[in-house]
């Protein structure tokens, strides 16, 4: 442990590792931060343990990037932990930030989701009624399962979290202008949204955009697009207008349109509400029976609109009661 | 105290907030379940505030503008009716119930069809009770 040395951890919740992956894409700037400081807690990279962390003494860390959200009971324990240990708590990431794409098991409830994955998987055996349980009794042992929460939580549902940096993974380039600017001392103001812009997507795209009036809706294979022109105005679905900018327009200009990970523009309310208000109006149709028709070409529209901030949304859906 | 349910109403200025005040007017009766906020046009309804209102505690949303055709902007309420589809998908996704969020034309001269609407939406919302999104995940916290 080098004397003043930044000490950093990074964790994932519930996460895919994109985002550790993410961090090892700024390539050999990585290697500059590890001459100023001392990464602590990484499970995706380096041997540790829990203890190791509990150990700690409060405030030790200096950093800590948390990718991910909270599914479950050991997500919101070393969430918690971290929290205490951390002087810095930054929600890494989609899933961290706004749900990601775990939080749309929201649209459905735990009890769905355990029996379609337990119960009613094609590959189990006829009549398997076996369910992860918190506790299991094996040979007079008992052993824990973290238990499932019945919706995904963001980081900061759970806990106090100091800034947010966006993208399913964020941009390398994002992630070295945060790093820097902790080293630097130079953070914005608490709470706030770091390495993203403040525009939307489509202030930085620069396809050529006119009217735009679509009469279908297509997926991305139903179509030779035309790689110049805005994509929403050919009928290709692309989140753009309702997305924070700040990623470097890396769909659009993969000829895919914007997914949205970058979360809501600035002063939006809610993204998918935002989107259906951009996607609503450029059908080209005043009769109702055929804005349906058009509409129906947008299957599951709500996972799409909402895909990496379900659980970011105004609104949450209960299950039962 | 009987459960009364707070329906937000989003009425154009040209065609249904003018119905809404021949209404008054003409002393026809209906519910004052409704809160009425004029806007500009049927159109100037972000579907954000729709959600934005469920959300806050509003058991429905209605919304009012000029017959198709009618638009004092010419367009304005075509946009609505595109987003109006859609929206419903969204709130169905969340488990809400489609009688809550309503579209309708109401003209200038159409009082007594504004305050049916209002009575019949309150009537129906009442059916339905309070709506459950309200602080869904708060709730969901405390008792996880």
């Amino acid at each position: 442990m080098g004397a003043g040395k930044l000490q950093v951890a990074l964790y994932w919740g519930a996460a895919c590792g994109g985002c550790d992956v993410a961090v090892l894409d700024t390539n050999e700037f990585i290697l500059e931060v590890a001459k100023v400081a001392d990464i602590r807690f990484w499970p995706i990279a380096v041997d540790g343990k829990y203890q190791d962390l509990e150990a700690m003494a409060d405030g030790e860390l200096d950093l800590t990037l948390f990718s991910g959200a909270v599914r479950n009971s050991e997500n919101e324990h070393i969430a918690r932990l971290l929290r205490r240990k951390s002087k810095l708590l930054v929600a890494f990431g989609s899933c961290a930030h706004l749900g990601g794409i775990p939080g749309l098991a929201n649209l459905s409830s735990r009890e769905a989701i355990l029996a379609t994955v337990y119960q009613g998987g094609p590959s189990l055996e006829p009549g398997s009624s076996a369910v992860p349980q918190t506790v299991t009794a094996v040979n007079g042992y008992e052993l824990e399962l973290p238990a499932f929460y019945p919706r995904v939580y963001r980081l900061a549902d759970v806990v106090d979290v100091d800034y947010f940096v966006p993208g399913c993974p964020p941009a390398p380039a994002q992630v070295k202008s945060v790093l820097l600017a902790v080293v630097k001392g130079e953070l914005p103001a608490r709470g706030a949204v770091v390495g993203a812009g403040e525009r939307t997507v489509c202030d930085d795209c620069t396809r050529t955009k006119s009217a735009k009036a679509v009469k279908r809706f297509f997926r991305p294979w139903e179509i030779i697009q035309d790689p110049e022109r805005c994509l929403l105005e050919q009928g290709i679905l692309c989140l753009g207008s309702a997305t924070r900018s700040g990623c470097g327009v890396r769909c659009p200009n993969s000829n895919q349109g914007c997914r949205g990970c970058y979360g809501p523009a600035p002063g939006a309310v809610d993204q998918g509400a935002k989107f259906l208000s951009a996607i609503s109006s450029i059908i080209d149709s005043k009769e109702p029976r055929e804005i349906e028709a058009i509409l129906g070409g947008l299957p599951d529209f709500v996972s799409f609109a909402y895909r990496f901030g379900l659980p970011a949304s105004r609104l949450q859906r209960r299950h039962g009661g | 105290m009987s459960y009364e349910p707070r329906i937000v109403g989003f009425l154009c200025n040209w065609c249904s907030y003018t119905g809404a005040d021949l209404a008054g007017t003409s002393r026809i009766q209906y519910p004052a379940n409704v809160r009425i906020i004029r806007v500009m046009c049927s159109a100037r309804v972000d579907p954000t505030f729709v959600v934005h209102a469920l959300a806050e505690g509003a058991d429905g949303v209605l919304i009012c503008g000029c017959h198709p055709g009618d638009c004092h902007y010419s367009e304005g309420n075509y946009k609505t009716m595109r987003r109006y589809p859609l929206l419903k998908r969204l709130l169905a996704a969340y488990g809400i119930e489609q009688e809550r969020v309503r579209l309708e034309w109401v003209s200038a001269s159409e009082g007594q069809r504004f305050a049916d609407i209002v009575a019949d939406m309150t009537e129906r919302l009442r059916a339905l009770g309070p709506c459950r999104v309200r602080s869904g995940l708060e709730a969901d916290l405390l008792t996880r």
